[in-house]
């Protein structure tokens, strides 16, 4: 009963903040409504008994996405009230919204029994945790998704890397090599000081 | 009884975020960073609706793909926010309907 209200309440608020983060004028709150609506999933997860994957949502979206956007946003040096101009293309997205909720209405009313696809529910795994569940899945059978994963993330770090990488000419960087060798003959000169006297 | 939650709630509810995601795309198409962010919400539908059918039955494969959504959001986001800080050193403005530099 109590999970029932918590699961209403949460829903309510992702929606309603989806849709302040849409709508709203300024990137920067629709970013502070993203993170928010992040954070009600995160319960919604919690609520469903997923609870390794709702504490990773929080730390991957609030922790890395939300605060990269809330940068970019802030980087970027925008003129809000031009980009603010709604487009025509309102009434298409209506209409295609609309399309995509009549579809699933027609799917909702031919919905099968949810007893009849419940295939898999008493198995052995139910005395271990969420989170042992899915480390013992996930470095087994899903051992080469999870490589495939971190290659993805690889090849995302490298790719951001190399798009915003910028040379100046006016910088003086550090060239390892040319540093290291260098050698005392070339590069220290003595002197023989003599001492004048003093009158 | 409409206080079981059951998996019904949790399709509706990623139903309608997944709307809410293809409707803002329409709704902001001079803003490339609210763009974004629609698409942020449509992963977040999907992974919802990946997780409660996990979860109803009883199966963690749904986890564990809802955990690779992660990851392709986090480099989508990454690369995606690259693309525009990029564009916007190059030209000045994100406006959408003024990249059209590619036009061959």
């Amino acid at each position: 009963m109590f999970a029932s209200i918590l699961f209403f309440i949460f829903s309510f608020l992702i929606l309603a903040s989806a849709l302040l983060v849409i709508t709203s004028k300024n990137p920067v709150n629709s970013v502070i409504f993203l993170i928010f609506s992040f954070f009600n999933a995160a319960g919604i997860f919690l609520i469903a008994g997923a609870e390794f994957l709702a504490l990773i949502m929080l730390i991957v979206y609030v922790g890395a996405v939300a605060v990269l956007f809330l940068f970019v946003v802030m980087m970027l040096d925008l003129n809000f009230e031009e980009l603010n101009k709604k487009t025509n293309f309102i009434k298409t997205g209506i209409i295609t919204a609309g399309i995509l909720i009549t579809e699933m209405l027609v799917l909702f009313v031919y919905y099968p029994d949810e007893q009849s696809f419940i295939i898999n529910k008493n198995n052995e795994l139910n005395s271990l945790t969420n989170t042992e569940i899915i480390g013992s899945k996930i470095y087994t059978e899903h051992f080469y998704h999870f490589q495939i994963a971190g290659l993805i993330l690889l090849v995302a770090m490298i790719g951001a890397i190399v798009l915003t990488l910028r040379h100046r000419d006016n910088v003086r960087r550090q060239d390892i090599s040319s540093q290291v060798s260098r050698d005392q003959e070339k590069n220290v000169e003595l002197k023989d000081i003599t001492f004048e006297e003093s009158e | 009884m409409i206080f079981e939650i059951g998996i019904y709630h949790y399709t509706i509810l990623s139903a309608f975020l997944f709307f809410t995601g293809v409707f803002g795309i329409f709704l902001n198409r001079t803003n490339l960073i609210i763009i974004l962010m629609s698409l942020e919400l449509i992963l977040l539908s999907v992974s919802i609706n990946f997780i409660s059918f996990s979860v109803f039955l009883g199966d963690i494969t749904g986890q564990i793909f809802s955990l690779f959504i992660l990851t392709v959001a986090a480099g989508e986001a990454a690369i995606g926010l690259a693309i525009l800080v990029v564009y916007f050193r190059n030209s000045g403005n994100i406006n959408v309907n003024e990249i059209n530099k590619m036009r061959g």
